[in-house]
């Protein structure tokens, strides 16, 4: 009998802790989200070697569209329908990610930014991870803040 | 007022559910039993039901069953509880315990293998059925008791595993071994092992959505048993199971899984055979998060 009142209260304190974790760990997300920039900085820490990859499906026509379901599937949840950015994580249609070569790109899709919250995305198979890189590549950059019109 | 608080909290837990926006996924691999180094994407809740229909010599046949559900507190840690309960033919039908269960990724970046520490509680009773893992003696006559007798039995127990993964041209291969500390009542380690090896049918995604994309479907093989403990280590008196497996992952987010298991000893129980249907809702974090603070 004491076996299962000590039950019931671990069970209660499994669930009071899951609670909090649930609510601290958006609310961590929140915060960032609201008063922090990202950086676009672990791009740069892609090794040569991997920055250097060509991606096997650039020539593959289907890979675009395919990376679109991709996207669509996996990504736009945090990153936004168009990459534009949301709550949880930072826009890709910037000038660093632009910029960065398609190796750049699927060693980060491989390895994630774990501690910042995206996850390794190795589970795709390679093939899958470069369709997504052809699909981030044709992502159109914002335009620039159009210049205030000069008063009159 | 105790009641108010139980409906509370499951009024609480649909909300947060159905408020949670459902996306399409896919990838989940065909593993039962073995473990590979993914973690729940930060946020998703995973919903899932396994069950497992067991044959019994000097006993009756059971079904077991068992409720999951998994959150990705970070993108390092996913905890998980388990609630199990089974079914004896010809006896009857119990609730069997509960298992909490967490995984921490140690490693930042991908490796040449890529180690993820799991650490389990459970507080189940002797009628548990579910053989989600094969752990020291544990062999197919421990099983054949009535569930009134069986049911007096309750362990509290600590579950550690090193789960070992690796990607290699489309195919994982991961290798989990296990070692239990029995608790309440106390009692020496128990050791066991499951090792698997799975591939996606198609590794290309195809352009259009589809349900019976080749990608959609993964199969694969596990492998799993017992070790004996520190009193009487090694394979004497253990039982081992060969499980091939299938999963399908729905776009619309749903995975199904069939598995069956056959027994490779005389310990072992003939067949297990093993399905499961999952559903992750992402955003469940941020749901439950607006639940407590209100929108903003």
């Amino acid at each position: 009998m004491s076996g299962m009142k000590t039950g019931v209260l671990v069970l209660g304190g499994l669930l009071s802790s899951a609670s909090l974790i649930l609510a601290q760990a958006d609310d961590s997300k929140a915060r960032k989200s609201t008063d922090a920039r990202y950086d676009y900085g672990e791009l740069s820490k892609a090794p040569e070697k991997a920055r250097s990859r060509r991606n096997p499906m650039a020539a593959d026509e289907t890979a675009v569209a395919a990376g679109s379901k991709l996207f669509e599937q996996h990504c736009a949840e945090c990153h936004g329908p168009t990459g534009g950015g949301g709550k949880k994580a930072p826009s890709l249609v910037v000038p660093e990610v632009h910029e960065a070569s398609p190796g750049t790109l699927f060693w980060l899709l491989t390895n994630g930014v774990v501690r910042r919250g995206m996850p390794v995305w190795s589970k795709l198979p390679e093939a899958q991870r470069w369709q997504l890189v052809r699909y981030l590549q044709t992502l159109k950059m914002d335009p620039p803040p159009a210049a205030a019109p000069e008063a009159k | 007022m105790n009641c108010f608080l139980k409906i509370g909290f499951i009024a609480g837990f649909l909300a947060a559910v159905l408020a949670a926006p459902l996306r399409l996924r896919g990838q989940e691999s065909p593993y039962i039993v073995t473990y590979g180094h993914y973690l729940e994407e930060p946020g998703s809740l995973e919903v899932e039901y396994f069950s497992t229909l067991g044959t019994q010599r000097g006993g009756h046949d059971f079904h077991a069953g068992w409720l999951e559900l998994e959150y990705g507190a970070k993108a390092w840690w996913t905890t998980e509880l388990y609630l199990d309960g089974q079914t004896t033919f010809h006896d009857s039908t119990v609730f069997t315990g509960f298992r909490w269960e967490n995984r921490l990724r140690l490693l930042q970046h991908e490796h040449f293998i890529n180690p993820v520490l799991y650490i389990e509680y459970e507080q189940i009773s002797e009628a548990d059925k579910i053989v989600k893992e094969v752990e020291g003696h544990d062999v197919e006559a421990g099983h054949g008791e009535p569930n009134a007798i069986l049911r007096q039995g309750h362990n509290h127990e600590l579950e550690l595993k090193l789960l070992l993964s690796k990607n290699l041209k489309g195919w994982n291969v991961a290798v989990n071994p296990l070692a239990t500390k029995p608790l309440l009542p106390s009692g020496p380690w128990e050791f066991g092992y499951a090792v698997g090896a799975s591939r996606p049918l198609a590794l290309k995604a195809s352009a259009q959505k589809c349900n019976f994309c080749r990608e959609n479907f993964s199969a694969g093989v596990e492998m799993y048993g017992g070790l004996g403990d520190t009193v009487s280590p090694g394979l004497h008196e253990t039982s081992h199971y060969l499980a091939p497996a299938v999963a399908w992952n729905l776009p619309a987010g749903w995975t199904f899984r069939v598995s069956p298991s056959f027994g490779l000893n005389d310990n072992s129980h003939r067949l297990l055979m093993r399905w499961g249907v999952s559903r992750e809702f992402s955003g469940f974090g941020e749901a439950v998060s607006k639940l407590f603070r209100g929108r903003p």
